[in-house]
């Protein structure tokens, strides 16, 4: 496929990004970079000094919340993508009825229990709905660990094992690495069924 | 009995096991999973109850923290 082509079919697209931290904030600057349709992005967080070790955002937009930084910043990337934010708290109560008409969710939460949450509600009632999960990726180096894995309509990028602790933290390289794995599996779902 | 397990195949001397006891043979002693048979979830408090019989198709996922 050549790039126009590509282009063209992704504009027609939705793509959901569920946390906007170092994995949706690096995942959805890398799909709006090929000329996604539309994101729905949410993050009820503002924009922290300590996130600057990873995720998409500059220093003169410390203070401000994450999806407005991130709209702003895919703005001048690509003006032509569609941004839908939001900025509550996701929850079971909300976050179908948020993400429903995506073609594709991408989990970027941090903490485990919010991917629990996301992936048991949409198990539970859409269970048809195509989820890329970003899950394990603290550290550094272990570039063999990463790896993907496909279970149904669940896409796990992601070591499954390096758990974010003081001794731990998630930096921007293999943050960066899994976050662009989810977009680049987006991808594959979207140029496959369309 | 023979089932997939994340992908793999595995055999399993018992004929049935419930998944507390598929995660105490197979070592899996984190504390936050999400569990699918045959693509359907099974929630935590169903672990006990639920039987795995031959030829099903069980994931495990382990959650961790990072983002």
């Amino acid at each position: 496929m050549i790039f126009e082509e590509i282009k063209s079919k992704l504009k027609k697209c939705t793509v959901g990004i569920a946390g906007a931290g170092g994995l949706g904030s690096n995942c959805a600057v890398a799909l709006a970079r090929v000329g996604i349709g539309k994101l729905v992005i949410s993050d009820f967080d503002i924009v922290n000094e300590s996130n600057l070790n990873r995720q998409y955002f500059f220093r003169d937009q410390l203070g401000q919340k994450k999806v407005h930084a991130l709209k702003e910043n895919i703005a001048g990337i690509n003006p032509e993508v569609k941004i839908i934010t939001n900025d509550t708290k996701l929850n079971e109560n909300n976050i179908v009825e948020i993400y429903k008409d995506c073609d594709v969710i991408v989990e970027a939460f941090d903490l485990a229990e919010m991917k629990k949450m996301l992936i048991e509600t949409f198990l539970s009632e859409l269970p048809e709905k195509k989820i890329v999960l970003g899950l394990g990726m603290a550290g550094y180096g272990k570039n063999n660990l990463i790896k993907f894995r496909q279970s149904e309509n669940l896409y796990i990028c992601g070591d499954e094992e390096s758990e974010i602790a003081d001794d731990n933290p998630p930096l921007a390289p293999r943050v960066g690495i899994v976050a662009n794995m989810q977009a680049n599996t987006v991808l594959e779902i979207l140029l496959s069924n369309k | 009995m023979k089932i997939t397990l994340n992908n793999r195949l595995e055999s399993l001397e018992q004929k049935q096991v419930t998944i507390s006891e598929l995660l105490a043979m197979k070592k899996y002693t984190f504390k936050m999973l999400v569990i699918k048979v045959n693509g359907t979830l099974v929630k935590k408090d169903s672990y006990d109850t639920f039987e795995i019989n031959d030829g099903d198709n069980v994931t495990v996922l382990h959650l961790v923290s990072g983002g």
